[in-house]
């Protein structure tokens, strides 16, 4: 499909100054996306919804992925002299890739029936700078999911006008569907040390002592 | 091709509905619209406990006198976090746990799922797979249908009949996916690739039997319901969605199709193998409770007829993809996101693989919780009564909602 090129070149070309990027997919699905800088992602998403070629007008869906800090390892073909000869030699390069989250949204055209493109939105990072403009005002679909996605991730949408948790209950703190999330070591109102929760406890306790 | 950008036309969505009070739809939630007369606002919590919520569900409501100014809905009463559960299982393991979602229809949620991993693996089920996952699909169609016109004459007041009509000629179905898969409600049938067993001795027959009784109970449905001038009273002109404000907020499935919108992903995507099949998609004019009504009974009647076919045509073979794996299952890394038009509206599944057995990320986009986005546009200036049918129309399972 094609379609992620022309789109990319489309909106590239309406909206001065956005930087957008193809993200591969490697799985047999083969629906690549766009990722979209944050700071042109309201105008971006008005394109995709105005424009006559494109009118993605239904955003079905509206996602939060949580990629946290990692090492990624990388095949790069490097030249380098073996026995005299100087050829290329694939090597895998490590990296480390800062963690941060990100919104995906999947968007169709109910006027054309076409569709998927699938959007990309990343944060700075995972703790401060968690900041994203929020796509409600474009589709009002998305106002229960970017709050799903605040309540369990813990990404801010700028804009969105009513962004409170959703799932959890408000006195809740931690975001849950984080990698990083640490369950509590009982569930309970009050609670009881029993054997279960004694062991979580003490793993809990050794994990934060490790680092 | 043209490269003119039409300037974003300057609609707020929230002013295209019919008639609003003022203040209706502002996103500002914190301001309290004042009251037009000259009584004071009623704070209302309805539910989590409240029978016509369809289970724990809550709407925070602001009534002045009868009128509701405001309506907030509150969910997460069922929440268990079933993303994060399937994050922390096998692509299989989860299966079972899809029944759990929409508990109506557990045989489309088999589906939905089944058919993201398929898109994220590359796996083709076989042909009379497909055959057998149309059939329970639409068996699950006429289930939730007729369970949802049953609940709906209970919420408007009708206690008992209808509602007993429905789940008589529900049990028939259940009975065949019981024989089927074991189960009545929590089939866990599908498998990737595939379906888990194949169809009992006598079981086509059954079916037949059981979808040919169906025309006859709907006749007596409509002639006992359609045309009841309560029935009429109640739910013409209520509720009523605008398309565009529907297409915006991303409602799907039967509700949207009531306010006039042509989009059946049995159609748009042809899924499966429904573009074997001759169906028609029934749409609505006026976007209300009526229409909603009208178009899962026109539906039923459109199952009935893929069904006839589907029972007919059924080809011998066998059921599984020779690639699928049960154990070892790893899909390459890579994401998929695969939809089905699932009772109540577009059924996602989203999954990201990081090529270990467990998926990377997991993700339900639920049908009954983004067609909730509109609840209270469509309440707004009517009374406590008439926001029971629209919620009632809406379709809602909170295990899904909640998930």
């Amino acid at each position: 499909m094609d379609l992620v090129e022309q789109v990319k070149s489309r909106v590239e070309a309406a909206i001065a100054g956005s930087r957008l990027e193809i993200v591969p997919n490697d799985s047999p699905s083969g629906q690549r996306s766009l990722l979209v800088d944050a700071e042109h992602g309201v105008a971006v998403a008005k394109f995709l919804r105005y424009d006559m070629e494109l009118r993605l007008d239904y955003c079905s869906n509206v996602t939060g992925v949580d990629w946290p800090e990692a090492e990624v390892s990388q095949k790069v073909k490097v030249k380098k002299v073996v026995e005299g000869v100087e050829k290329e030699v694939e090597e895998i390069k490590k990296t480390k890739r800062p963690g941060f989250l990100e919104a995906v949204y999947h968007l169709y055209s109910m006027e054309k029936k076409h569709g998927p493109v699938i959007i990309r939105m990343r944060t700075e990072d995972r703790a401060e700078r968690n900041h994203l403009p929020s796509l409600m005002p474009v589709w009002r679909s998305a106002e229960f999911q970017e709050r799903e996605i605040y309540d369990l991730y813990g990404i801010v949408f700028e804009g969105h006008g009513d962004l409170r948790r959703i799932l959890m209950w408000d006195e809740f703190k931690d975001h849950p569907m984080r990698k990083d999330y640490r369950e509590p070591d009982d569930y309970e109102y009050e609670p009881t040390p029993h054997d279960e929760v004694l062991e979580k406890a003490k793993q809990h306790a050794s994990q934060e002592a490790a680092p | 091709m043209s490269d003119a950008i039409i300037e974003p036309e300057v609609k707020e969505p929230e002013t295209q509905v019919v008639s609003p009070p003022e203040g209706a739809g502002e996103v500002n939630y914190t301001i309290l619209p004042k009251p037009d007369s000259s009584g004071e606002l009623l704070e209302v919590a309805m539910g989590p406990q409240h029978p016509s919520t369809h289970g724990v569900f809550r709407m925070d409501v602001v009534l002045d006198g009868e009128r509701i100014v405001k309506l907030k809905p509150v969910f997460g009463y069922l929440h268990r976090n079933h993303e994060k559960i399937a994050e922390n299982t096998t692509y299989l393991g989860s299966m079972p746990y899809t029944d759990r979602l929409d508990y109506l229809c557990s045989m489309t949620n088999n589906w939905g799922y089944a058919l993201s991993v398929e898109k994220l693996a590359g796996l083709q089920p076989p042909e009379r797979a497909e055959y057998l996952r149309i059939i329970t699909a639409e068996l699950t169609r006429l289930v939730n249908h007729t369970c949802l016109v049953g609940f709906l004459l209970q919420d408007m007041g009708a206690l008992g009949t209808p509602l007993m009509y429905a789940f008589r000629q529900r049990e028939l179905i259940l009975d065949l996916f019981e024989s089927l898969s074991g189960s009545r409600m929590m089939c866990n049938y599908m498998r990737f690739g595939g379906c888990r067993v194949d169809l009992p001795a006598g079981w086509l027959e059954q079916a037949k039997k059981v979808t040919n009784d169906f025309p006859r109970f709907f006749d007596e449905f409509e002639k006992l319901l359609s045309e009841n001038e309560i029935l009429v009273a109640r739910t013409q002109g209520v509720g009523v969605l605008t398309a565009d404000l529907a297409i915006n907020a991303g409602i799907t499935g039967p509700m949207l199709r009531a306010s006039g919108v042509n989009y059946d992903i049995r159609k748009v995507d042809k899924y499966g193998i429904y573009e074997r099949f001759n169906f028609r998609v029934p749409l609505g004019d006026h976007g209300d409770v009526f229409d909603r009504y009208m178009i899962r009974v026109l539906e039923m009647r459109e199952s009935l007829k893929i069904l006839g076919d589907a029972l007919r045509d059924i080809p011998a073979g066998p059921i599984m993809d020779p690639k699928a794996k049960i154990r070892g299952f790893r899909p390459k890394a890579g994401e998929a996101y695969g939809r089905i038009e699932g009772p109540k509206g577009e059924l996602g599944f989203y999954l990201i693989s990081d090529g270990s057995p467990n998926p990377y990320r997991y993700r339900v986009r639920p049908p009954s919780l983004i067609n909730l986005t509109l609840l209270e546009d469509m309440c707004l200036g009517l009374t406590v009564a008439d926001a029971v049918i629209i919620l009632g129309s809406v379709d809602i399972v909170l295990g899904e909602v909640d998930r």
